[in-house]
């Protein structure tokens, strides 16, 4: 049986993981800041102004208003990838940072915990940056932000979680460079982030709806009505299936490689 | 000094046993490190566990660590299974790893506040708790400093700082010294006392005997994970060995000499070791014979260890 105040010291335990990165983060803030703005700005001129000048409309609205949402989605998406891919990795390998905290009454369980929603933090960080950024260039409605933040953070642990995993069974930091080539890049090109999912033929089409960055990218689709896919609901349920998943699985393999 | 932490050790242990280790197995797949060990640790004592690299130390301090679950056999701490009450024994442990894992982006001051908060300590009591430790440790000069600039001696005070943190009754040191100055050892091994006496037990492992002669109260030898002599540091080192070993070329000579007078020697590469407790007339039997290339020093771990694998051997 576990006890209501086995729970909540479980979860103090887990916040204070989190607040271990947060502490460190907020030291040299001003750096780190900075990256969320100035990549989605660079996205925008290169591909919404730049490759955008050549298309009059998709789907009924601009080239730049097209990928709004997926920029909002990528930025969320790499922000919580690579905290808990490289980042989690050097914590856990090289600084071992890991075995120092469970030398304390905190759990291996709640230090992977506390790292996810650190990766989460991050991911709502640069979303919230990068839909900024959106609004301040006229790309999105005020408001919408409101709407965005929660898509945002279930898209920030379904990241988070799924580069947990990789991390928790990766033998060294240079094989994290598969998931980062072979998993984020194609998701980045073909979620129907800078195109529409339609102009897929029918066996990408199927890939892509397996992806997990689409139904991100749908979620912010569908919120902000910038040319959404209609699947709204399914990608909600997606979203928060594989990100529990993930999550149960990095907590398990992590448990396996460091409690020996 | 007060313990501010519930539960207390006391509510927990009998008879004043404070680890208990009943044939305890730890294996890795095919590989066993600790082989059906045991024994118990009383409180209040410094108790040394020596042993080569690979003998199964750390195999041992993970599991009272209740970060490695064991293979079979029995482990109590504090009166309690590692395996079920792991955050009740955690919160008594203290523990200086052997490597240091200090935060590296944490300030000397910081590394102590976050891992306080670790013990569910924050706040003002956490904060003057650090500032007693970077006393103790001669480190309050160097509280904003980063842990990449300071010394090896320095970071090794301050894990031991940071093993203080939480007031914990069983302090567990793995190779404290290894590396250190002899200002740093002293300092570490002042501390370890200083620990004990105020009612404390402590749980260390070293490679140095001088350093278990010095500072353990019991000590056991162990490798391969098993249990090879144990005892009192004097008691384990004048059984095993002879308190003097004298040291000759392995030559005809030699050979000759130790056997015309009965003297039992190991051979020891290009070395023959005479264990004595008394080198003296040893010496003297040589000087006599003109041998000149003697040496006679205290007997170490080292020659522990090579007569007890010497005699298992023969066996």
């Amino acid at each position: 049986m576990i006890t209501f105040s086995e729970i909540s010291g479980s979860l103090l335990r887990t916040k204070d993981v989190w607040e271990r990165n947060f502490r460190v983060f907020m030291k040299t803030w001003k750096v780190n800041f900075l990256p969320p703005f100035i990549e989605p700005i660079l996205y925008l001129l290169a591909l919404g102004f730049g490759v955008g000048s050549f298309i009059n409309a998709i789907e009924g609205v601009s080239y730049a208003r097209f990928i709004a949402p997926g920029l909002v989605a990528i930025s969320v998406m790499n922000a919580s990838f690579f905290e808990c891919t490289y980042a989690s990795f050097v914590r856990m390998y090289y600084q071992k940072v890991f075995d120092a905290i469970i030398a304390t009454p905190v759990g291996i369980d709640e230090v992977i915990l506390g790292e996810i929603l650190w990766g989460t933090t991050k991911g709502v960080l640069y979303g919230c940056a990068v839909s900024l950024v959106l609004i301040i260039a006229g790309l999105l409605e005020v408001n919408l932000i409101f709407l965005l933040i929660p898509a945002i953070l279930i898209s920030g642990f379904l990241f988070a979680a799924i580069g947990m995993c990789f991390t928790a069974i990766s033998p060294s930091i240079d094989t994290l460079n598969y998931p980062a080539f072979l998993f984020i890049t194609p998701m980045l090109l073909f979620a129907g982030t800078v195109f529409p999912l339609s102009v897929l033929p029918h066996v990408a089409l199927g890939v892509a709806m397996i992806m997990p960055l689409t139904h991100s990218v749908e979620m912010m689709r569908s919120l902000s009505g910038i040319a959404p896919g209609g699947f709204f609901l399914f990608s909600v349920l997606f979203v928060i299936f594989f990100s529990s998943i993930s999550a149960i699985y990095a907590i398990k393999r992590m448990h396996r490689r460091l409690i020996v | 000094m007060k313990k501010n932490n519930t539960p207390n050790e006391e509510n927990f242990i009998e008879n004043n046993v404070i680890i208990s280790v009943n044939n305890l197995l730890k294996k890795f797949g095919d590989c066993t490190a600790v082989d059906n060990l045991t024994f118990d640790i009383n409180k209040g004592e410094v108790f040394g566990l020596l042993g080569p690299n690979g003998a199964g130390k750390t195999s041992f301090l993970r599991m009272v660590q209740c970060i490695s679950p064991r293979t079979g056999g029995d482990l109590t701490v504090f009166g309690l299974d590692p395996d079920k009450s792991h955050i009740s024994i955690k919160r008594l442990l203290g523990i200086v790893p052997q490597e240091n894992n200090l935060d590296p982006e944490l300030s000397v001051y910081e590394n102590l506040i976050q891992y306080a908060r670790f013990f569910g300590i924050k706040g003002r009591i956490a904060e003057e708790k650090a500032e007693s430790l970077l006393k103790m440790i001669e480190l309050t000069d160097k509280r904003n400093s980063s842990i990449d600039a300071i010394s090896g001696g320095m970071k090794r005070r301050l894990v031991l700082a940071r093993a203080l943190v939480n007031d914990p009754s069983l302090l567990i040191l793995d190779e404290p010294t290894t590396g250190l100055d002899p200002q740093a050892r002293h300092f570490i091994w002042d501390h370890v006392r200083k620990f004990r006496d105020e009612g404390n037990t402590v749980l260390l492992t070293t490679h140095y005997l001088e350093e278990a002669e010095r500072l353990c109260d019991r000590l056991l030898i162990i490798d391969n994970g098993h249990i090879l002599a144990q005892g009192k540091p004097r008691d384990v080192i004048e059984n095993y060995a002879g308190e003097y070993v004298v040291i000759l070329d392995n030559s005809e000579r030699e050979h000759e000499i130790l056997k015309a007078n009965s003297l039992p020697f190991t051979p020891m590469g290009s070395e023959l070791y005479h264990f004595t407790r008394n080198p003296q007339p040893v010496m003297k039997i040589f000087m006599n014979e003109g041998v000149t290339d003697i040496i006679s020093r205290k007997a170490t771990l080292e020659d522990v260890f090579l007569v007890i694998t010497g005699r298992s051997l023969r066996d």
